[in-house]
């Protein structure tokens, strides 16, 4: 019988900022929902983000960040995964964003952005709902 | 504190206090199954004398200004002064920063206190790769000592104290502000002032790192020892707790977990050969304040007092000044929520609040969009605003320390004492908090306590207002502060030209030397204030000392 995987993703930190604790619980929350969660550690490039996920065979990247440098590091990951052709790889957001960005974002090829308030059992569920474990 | 048969009375008087009380909750229902504080705390439903019976007035408690310093560490506290009004400010440019401290020194602030943005918080240019999309973002950029000149035209800094908010390049900014200050005629002894300069929570926190934890403190060992001889009235580390707290920590942790880093600094200071009483008194400390008012009034009183035993007992200080623990404290930007901000407001003065109830010597009072963007002008003068309410409409400093023989606040003070002591000397046997560190300890505690606080929320055992109950559907907007998008790019012109104007000899000859230094065991806050004289960047001192020491990797546990 053919057995369908577990969702695989990848809890990411892009940029130099530090605050992890939003993507260290965000990561155990997952873990704890039945994904196979890598996490990437802090202070990682956009580069060495979409690198880590074709590596490990991710279906979806969460990015964290609340240091104010999402307009360009966000992007910059979706650039990437298209440029290497895994743009299959689904790509959210949480953190602090000031609401007008959100809409820009969203355009730019983010496919959810999670502000802060939001419970884990919502993103756990949001995830199983929309992320397919890809084959 | 009461007399045996005093205490004999209250004991049968508070038996039959309770059966009363479980009769009455047994037809009406308490109103929530377990009462915790936000760490989690269990909270009883009444205290009396019999709950301080195990402390003493003069051994545990005692008068302002004398040890344990439970009450306050001077005698006069607010009746004197009151605490400094230190608003945390940095933005785009060192331009724009330099006009919001014009703007928050002409309201009535009298401190100045510097957010850098984070490719200077990390030691890198803005020209860096690695820096790419975050000039001036959640700080003010700095690249040389002429953005520091910059920074500070026209303050006055012979009086007003300056604290920098600065971890792995301490060292490198506090060399710019004392050649700034010099190059204005301001001797570097009569400038005062803090640095931020405590890796070891950095490790365990707040994550900026440069160098691993080793070379890590002694460059810090390096800049008490220089602060010690040369810059008197500076304040060489803020021990701090408050990042800690955001992480996630219980208000014990973050007591515990700052106690241990202070006494590791003490320590390395010691191996270096100086006196304790020679560098103590300039050892300042950074907390957090939270939401849950009793508990952190409790935390601040059990610091003082902690600190001083630790200080007279572990380390043989005879300098007073050496017990006092001297703190500044923000107020937790971690209880702010996006939504309904205008609810920070309230948040905020609760916290400052307790803050000062506490015992604060400076406080910086968070802005109500800050859980959004850096704050505006109109939202910092409202911050600022609530702690001159608090400090001349409220009454509160009036009498020192007016919560003191509270029964509940004592007990919470003396609990929360042990606790701790209980947490570092578990620490201790690990072999201090270089190799608890090393081992993720205080890291994965602060993420179960994190974790478990976020599963209360969920829950909702515990209220958030707006978030989890009492939501509204429709929302005030709020404007938040825009960071010019050119900035960037003006900012790396801008450094590249004073690259181009700047000796080249002599800074490649000054950064020479640092490397040497850094391979050797000379002080090396001389040879980076030479550096920083010939306009090296804080990038190219800071890859001297990664070159040197290496680089610290984030273990990425959760």
């Amino acid at each position: 019988m053919n057995q369908k995987r577990k969702i695989r993703v990848l809890v990411a930190k892009p940029g130099l900022d530090g605050h992890d604790r939003g993507a260290r619980i965000i990561a155990r929350a997952y873990r704890d929902g039945g994904f196979e969660v890598v996490y990437s550690g802090l202070h990682q490039t956009p580069e060495e983000i979409v690198q880590a996920a074709i590596q490990e065979d991710v279906d979806m990247i969460g990015l964290s960040s609340l240091a104010g440098a999402h307009m360009y590091l966000f992007p910059r990951v979706v650039e990437l995964l298209k440029e290497k052709g895994a743009d299959d790889i689904m790509v959210c957001g949480g953190g602090i964003f000031p609401e007008e960005d959100i809409p820009q974002l969203k355009k730019a090829g983010i496919k959810e952005i999670f502000t802060p308030g939001t419970p884990l059992a919502e993103a756990v569920k949001w995830v199983k709902e929309n992320v397919e474990p890809r084959t | 504190m009461f007399a045996k048969e005093t205490l004999q009375r209250i004991e049968a008087d508070n038996k039959k206090w309770q059966e009363l009380f479980q009769e009455s909750v047994s037809k009406a229902p308490e109103r929530l199954e377990r009462f915790s504080t936000v760490s989690d705390r269990l909270v009883k439903n009444l205290y009396t004398p019999l709950d301080t019976k195990d402390l003493d007035y003069a051994q545990d408690i005692g008068f302002p200004g004398q040890y344990p310093y439970t009450r306050g560490v001077q005698p006069s506290m607010y009746r004197g002064r009151l605490w400094t009004m230190r608003m945390f400010a940095g933005l785009g440019s060192a331009r724009d920063t330099n006009r919001r401290f014009h703007l928050l020194v002409n309201e009535g602030q009298t401190g100045l206190s510097v957010a850098f943005d984070m490719p200077t918080l990390m030691g890198y240019d803005t020209d860096s790769p690695k820096s790419r999309g975050e000039c001036g973002r959640c700080g003010v950029a700095i690249d040389t000592l002429k953005d520091m000149e910059i920074l500070f035209e026209g303050l006055p800094i012979e009086r007003i104290t300056t604290s920098m908010t600065i971890n792995p390049p301490a060292a490198v900014l506090w060399a710019m502000y004392i050649v700034m200050a010099e190059k204005r005629g301001i001797s570097r002894r009569v400038i005062g002032g803090t640095i931020q300069n405590d890796m070891l929570k950095e490790f365990i926190a707040q994550k900026t790192f440069m160098c691993p934890p080793k070379p890590s403190m002694r460059i810090i060992a390096d800049t008490v020892e220089f602060g010690t001889k040369e810059v008197p009235r500076w304040n060489p580390i803020s021990i701090s707790g408050y990042h800690i707290r955001e992480a996630g920590s219980t208000a014990v942790q973050e007591l515990a977990f700052t106690l241990a880093d202070g006494i590791a600094y003490v320590e390395a200071a010691l191996e270096r050969g100086l006196d304790v009483d020679s560098f103590a008194p300039r050892l300042s400390f950074f907390f957090n304040s939270h939401l849950d008012f009793f508990e952190e009034i409790a935390k601040f009183r059990a610091a003082k007092r902690m600190w001083a035993r630790i200080m007279k007992e572990r380390f043989q200080a005879k300098d007073q000044r050496s017990m006092w623990l001297r703190f500044h404290t923000q107020t937790a930007g971690c209880s702010l929520t996006a939504q309904q901000p205008y609810n920070n407001v309230i948040r905020t003065a609760l916290e400052a609040l307790a803050a000062v109830l506490g015992g604060t010597q400076s406080l910086h009072t968070n802005s109500l969009d800050e859980v959004l963007a850096l704050p505006t002008e109109e939202a910092a003068t409202i911050a600022l605003r609530t702690q001159q309410i608090i400090a001349e409409e409220s009454g509160v400093a009036h009498t020192i320390d007016p919560l003191g023989g509270s029964f509940y606040v004592e007990r919470l003070t003396k609990d929360m004492e042990e606790e701790a002591f209980e947490y570092i000397r578990k620490i201790d046997e690990m072999g201090g908090m270089v190799a608890a560190i090393e081992k993720n300890y205080p890291q994965m505690e602060i993420a179960d306590a994190a974790y478990n606080y976020q599963k209360q929320i969920d829950s909702r055992e515990k209220t958030v207002v707006g978030v989890n109950k009492y939501i509204t559907e429709e929302e005030l907007p709020v404007e938040t502060l825009q960071i010019e998008a050119e900035l960037e790019e003006k900012q790396i012109q801008w450094t590249n030209q004073l690259k181009n104007s700047r000796d080249s000899r002599k800074t490649k000859e000054a950064l020479e030397k640092l490397g040497e230094a850094a391979q050797g065991d000379d002080n090396l806050m001389y040879p980076i204030l030479k550096a920083v004289k010939e306009y090296a960047t804080e990038q190219e001192i800071c890859d001297v000392f990664r070159d040197v020491f290496g680089i610290y990797r984030d273990p990425g546990v959760y």
